[in-house]
């Protein structure tokens, strides 16, 4: 189905993994989504799921409140890395803290999309965005901040997966990803997060093609994909 | 039959929230309301109920967004700083059009301020707040009993309008003890809400809770719809309590543990002759204009106390719209007002310069 999305753009991708997994699970009538502001604040208009918008780094906020309301429920939230490594970076912790029985995709495509193609905390050193014309400098903005890790140090993230969609190997463990995550939500162990690698080829001022490439040369090398953590599976 | 027991109004806030089926509260500590919150984080286990210590206030708000989307009677709490980091929540919950209920005990500002009594927070509890086109309903009451009741009365209306009810409260009434009957709260039964985001549950189409119309043409017509409910909220909501306005040369107009002090003030007066009587707003919005601009046809002259630089008197003197001369009295920063100063007001007004 078309998307709002500019060409070359993960989002659409991701929706339909995302949008798979619910199916394949059977979970769509008890599965709740919580859209955050950037590009994807209009996610809510490609899943046929109960929805929520939320704040700008809010949703892990809201989908407590939701979980807590409807405990059988599948509550996910889908954020940028804006959203969720900037303006929310305290409310995902917590949700995590918590061991909040939610899951977080967490689409990280070192930009701000929406508002133009500003620094984002995962923006990389000497990245040129619309707010670092020079490069991401060291010493004036820091360095990237890698949430996976992050969070895989708290002990109510029970997994923590990075993967991307820029080829179909990738794209077939990303669905893998997203699947254990909601599963190891559905049986109640705790907070589960995946962060997806992704381009974003108009701020970025690439062609989708080069995006890639981009991608697999500069973001992979210090974003490393791969399980950071995960519960040991239940033996049947 | 009647049980009165000793509370305090904090507690009683907490225990009415609970017979008015409310069974998700959010908050986090902040003095002088922290023994709400300690109260909700007891009854809560006790009874099935959902208590989170959230992070901050504005998680807790955005907690209270995501269970009253998803159907649930869901309340916070705070204190004036708290209640500015609600703002951006609060405005969200406006515009989706989600009912709750939020409590604020205020207490002195701006900035930090202090933990004393204060009513600084009118203008904010009352305009808006936060950002966009949105009315909060918000409710003053004056005793610990009358926190009980008002406490349910916000869930109903919040179910009734799809609105953020605001209970306004200060310092002194959230910790002041006083006797309160529970047993005789009568509550509603909780509307059923269609539109509510629960999961599909054999439902076809989505249910989507949102504030986001990104067409301006969309925007305009979902304010216009807003403003057509606040005018009913406006026509149909209107609470106060009147006494001796009947003869009244000189009307006070003072809400909440204001009101109690003003009412004491009254009596000396009326002891000395005077002829002065209280109108007190319980709903500090809507705003009881067209009470006051009655009033205004006959009495004198009007006398506004609060415990703040003048806020409500904004409201007054619309009200009033230049009929009689609207007097202001006020105490800021923690500072409580004695009756014999606000009565010595009234002197002043009555004899002063003149005389009315």
């Amino acid at each position: 189905m078309a998307t709002h999305y500019c060409p070359g753009c993960h989002h659409g991708i991701i929706h339909r993994l995302v949008a798979e997994v619910i199916d394949e699970l059977g979970v769509r009538d008890k599965a709740i989504g919580v859209a955050s502001v950037g590009c994807s604040v209009l996610a809510y208009e490609y899943f046929t799921i109960d929805m929520f918008q939320a704040a700008h780094g809010r949703a892990p906020a809201v989908a407590t409140g939701i979980k807590r309301v409807h405990s059988d429920a599948t509550v996910f939230t889908y954020q940028g890395d804006g959203d969720l490594a900037a303006i929310g970076c305290g409310e995902i912790v917590h949700a995590a803290a918590r061991g909040e029985k939610i899951t977080t995709i967490f689409v990280n495509n070192a930009i701000y999309g929406m508002t133009g193609g500003q620094m984002a905390p995962t923006t990389l050193v000497n990245q040129v965005t619309t707010t670092s014309p020079y490069g991401r400098n060291l010493e004036n903005s820091g360095m990237p901040i890698r949430i996976s890790e992050m969070l895989s140090t708290i002990d109510g993230a029970k997994f923590i997966a990075r993967v991307a969609v820029n080829n179909p190997t990738n794209m077939s463990k990303a669905k893998q990803a997203i699947k254990r995550a909601f599963e190891i939500q559905l049986r109640g162990e705790g907070f589960t997060m995946v962060e997806i690698l992704s381009t974003c080829p108009t701020n970025w001022g690439k062609s989708p093609v080069e995006a890639a490439t981009w991608l697999e040369e500069n973001l992979i090398p210090y974003y490393p994909l791969g399980i950071f953590k995960a519960p040991e599976e239940v033996v049947k | 039959m009647a049980e009165k027991i000793l509370m305090k109004g904090n507690e009683a806030i907490g225990e009415a929230a609970i017979i008015a089926g409310c069974r998700h509260y959010f908050g986090y500590p902040i003095t002088p309301q922290t023994e709400l919150t300690e109260y909700m984080s007891k009854r809560m286990s006790n009874i099935g109920g959902v208590f989170v210590q959230a992070e901050s206030e504005v998680a807790a708000i955005n907690m209270v967004y995501g269970a009253a989307g998803a159907g649930a009677r869901a309340m916070t709490s705070s204190s004036s700083p708290g209640i500015s980091l609600k703002q951006e929540g609060i405005s969200y919950i406006a515009g989706a059009e989600l009912p709750c209920v939020i409590v604020n005990i205020m207490r002195g500002g701006p900035g930090l301020g202090s933990i004393q009594p204060s009513q600084c927070d009118y203008f904010q509890a009352t305009k808006g707040g936060g950002h966009g086109d949105y009315r909060n309903i918000v409710l003053a009451p004056n005793s610990v009993q009358e926190l009980a009741d008002i406490t349910v009365l916000s869930f109903e209306l919040a179910d009734e309008y799809r609105n953020p009810v605001m209970l306004l409260g200060d310092g002194a009434l959230g910790q002041m003890m006083e006797p309160v009957d529970l047993t005789m709260i009568k509550t509603k039964n909780i509307v059923s809400k269609p539109w509510a985001a629960t999961g599909l549950r054999g439902r076809k189409d989505p249910n989507i809770i949102n504030s986001l119309h990104l067409k301006p043409e969309n925007l305009e017509k979902h304010n216009i719809h807003l403003q057509e409910k606040y005018k009913e909220i406006r026509s149909k909501e209107v609470r106060y309590e009147a006494i001796n306005t009947e003869d009244a040369e000189l009307i006070m107009i003072a809400y909440g543990i204001t009101s109690r002090i003003a009412r004491s003030a009254m009596d000396m007066a009326r002891n000395k002759g005077m002829k002065v009587g209280l109108l007190r707003p319980i709903t500090l919005w809507p705003f009881p204009e067209l009470v006051i601009s009655k009033l205004a046809i006959r009495a004198q002259a009007f006398l506004t106390v609060e415990l703040s630089a003048g806020q409500m008197v904004e409201d007054v003197r619309l009200a009033v719209n230049g009929a009689k001369p609207v007097y202001f009295y006020g105490r800021m920063g923690g500072m409580m007002p004695s009756p014999k100063e606000i009565y010595e007001q009234i002197v002043n007004i009555m004899y002063g310069k003149g005389g009315l």
